[in-house]
């Protein structure tokens, strides 16, 4: 699904990535894990699109997409759910849902001013998929509410809503869990499992190495921009390099 | 009594004007954050294109057509510029659309000099209420109203509708979902030219344009569209025929001169009772 090779990309002269390469498998969920600064979220914004990295490839689905931009890699599949509420304000939930569904529609303002039947088709399929979309993270009793209203985890769940939205291929979850109670947390996990057994791709990054360790088919660690460690969770855990690095103390017994 | 009616129903028509390069300025504003300052050099384009049209001998509807597509040029030439460079701030780009409009009047005096011109509308006038009507001032309302809903219709029920103000709402999540969001702002800039070409050939029969009736005219339509908040092309409209009609009024009443101090006078009114409001203009769309 998605290869990445020899990825780089400094920041001022420090390496916030450095020499990356991760092979994700279709169906896999890759898990990403490693302290604060060790360059997650910039393996993420490399993927994505909104940065450009300075060596490497990235290849999804055997296309060579690092010169894409970031609204193009949309187009090919890759949707992204970011750390923090990058929600559309002033919208309802259910039209910050809708726009996800940008990715996958083919017709234009030509399209929309003539009412053409693929203007039409597109217009009745988004609607459909938003509401399914919305039904599957358990929204739709929320939909019609402005989305700064909604207390931080259901933005973030709505923003999983809006990624649903465009059918991806690949998934990248940012920190989906941080900041939400335990509930929420099983609840999230439940929807990435169901996600994962619908064969969608998933990576995730988690600072909490039990939730994503439950969840991962493997996991990759990376240390001050490198990878660290690369393995099945329960190797990950026994790892010493990675008990070292990433959790600075003996492993608890 | 019949006086008054006159003043209405030529305040209404005029308003609708305003209302349209206003709307424009919504649309502009609500998706890419930039006010467009040269919003009213596309109706100077328009009107004194389909002037030039007119003479060259091409009919009715194709001059104004033509004219209307001139200034829909103007606006995506506007767009380029301002917003084309990636990075460009919703400031900076304000300054770069007040530039365009002063350049544009070197191209304008060059291409049709500094005198103002008029062309012919509808020439007949109806009896309505016993008030004589120029068939022009109904045109103008018809035109008006069906733009305006289907400006709504787009912006508030189809999909690309939420689209383009996703774009302005957040930017970053907007290309994360596969929005091209300076083609989107492209957009804005080319339908912001086509209602401001459209508000110039309405208008160009009612009252004859020269290169510099922009600043009026936008001042005019910001006015319009700053009593709706900036938000919807509808409370532009309400905003224009609000303002259309105060201006006639006071035109024919107390004195013609006074017009755009009436425009100015209800935007600094409904600019300090929306701050009395809000902490800040900004916040609601931050």
């Amino acid at each position: 699904m998605l290869r990445i090779e020899g990825l780089s990309r400094p920041f001022g002269g420090v390496y916030a990535v450095r020499n990356v390469s991760v092979d994700v498998a279709d169906g896999e969920l890759r898990g990403i894990i490693g302290p604060n600064g060790a360059g997650k979220s910039t393996l993420f914004n490399l993927i994505s699109g909104h940065l450009r990295p300075t060596q490497g490839r990235i290849t999804l689905r055997s296309e060579r997409i690092e010169g894409l931009s970031a609204h193009e890699r949309a187009r090919r599949g890759i949707a992204i759910v970011f750390q923090g509420a990058r929600i559309f304000r002033g919208m309802t939930v259910r039209e910050n849902v809708m726009v996800g569904a940008h990715a996958r529609t083919r017709h234009g303002f030509l399209d929309a001013a003539l009412r053409t039947p693929l203007h039409k088709r597109e217009e009745r399929e988004i609607r459909q998929s938003t509401d399914a979309a919305l039904e599957r993270v358990g929204l739709a009793d929320w939909a019609d509410r402005y989305a700064e209203a909604l207390p931080l985890g259901q933005q973030r769940t709505m923003q999983v809503a809006r990624a649903l939205c465009g059918e991806p291929a690949l998934l990248l979850l940012d920190e989906p869990a941080s900041g939400l109670r335990a509930r929420e947390r099983h609840e999230l996990a439940r929807l990435i499992e169901g996600l994962r057994g619908g064969g969608l791709t998933i990576m995730l990054i988690e600072h909490d190495v039990q939730f994503v360790s439950n969840l991962a088919d493997r996991l990759t660690v990376l240390n001050l921009g490198e990878i660290l460690a690369e393995g099945a969770p329960e190797e990950i855990r026994r790892n010493d390099d990675v008990i070292t690095a990433y959790l600075g103390r003996e492993p608890a017994p | 009594m019949s006086a008054f009616l006159s003043y209405l129903v030529s305040g209404i028509a005029v308003g609708c004007g305003f209302a349209l390069i206003g709307s424009g300025l919504v649309i502009i504003h609500r998706v890419t954050h930039v006010v467009n300052l040269s919003q009213g050099m596309y109706a100077v384009v328009a009107a004194l294109s389909a002037a030039t049209f007119l003479a060259a001998g091409l009919p009715h509807g194709v001059a104004e057509l033509c004219a209307v597509l001139v200034a829909v040029v103007a606006g995506l030439l506007t767009g380029l510029v301002a917003i084309g460079r990636r990075g460009t701030t919703p400031l900076s780009s304000l300054i770069i659309t007040f530039a365009v409009g002063i350049f544009a009047y070197a191209v304008e005096v060059l291409t049709w000099g500094d005198q103002p011109r008029s062309f012919p509308g509808l020439p007949g006038a109806i009896e309505i209420a016993n008030v004589r009507v120029q068939e022009q001032y109904l045109l103008v309302v018809v035109a008006s109203a069906a733009i305006f809903l289907a400006l709504d219709l787009f912006f508030e029920r189809a999909y690309l509708g939420k689209a383009l103000s996703a774009c302005s709402s957040n930017p970053y999540a907007a290309r994360v979902v596969g929005i091209d969001v300076t083609r989107m702002g492209l957009f804005a800039f080319a339908l912001g030219g086509a209602l401001g070409g459209l508000a110039g050939v309405l208008l160009g029969p009612l009252r004859p344009t020269s290169f510099d009736s922009d600043v009026s005219l936008v001042i005019e339509g910001f006015a319009a569209a700053i009593l709706g908040g900036l938000t919807r092309p509808i409370l532009a409209l309400m905003g224009g025929l609000l303002l259309g009609v105060a201006e006639a009024m006071v035109a024919g009443y107390v004195n013609g001169s006074y017009q755009t101090d009436v425009a100015l006078v209800l935007m600094l009114a409904v600019m300090i009772g929306q701050t009395a409001r809000r902490p800040s203009l900004d916040a609601e769309g931050q």
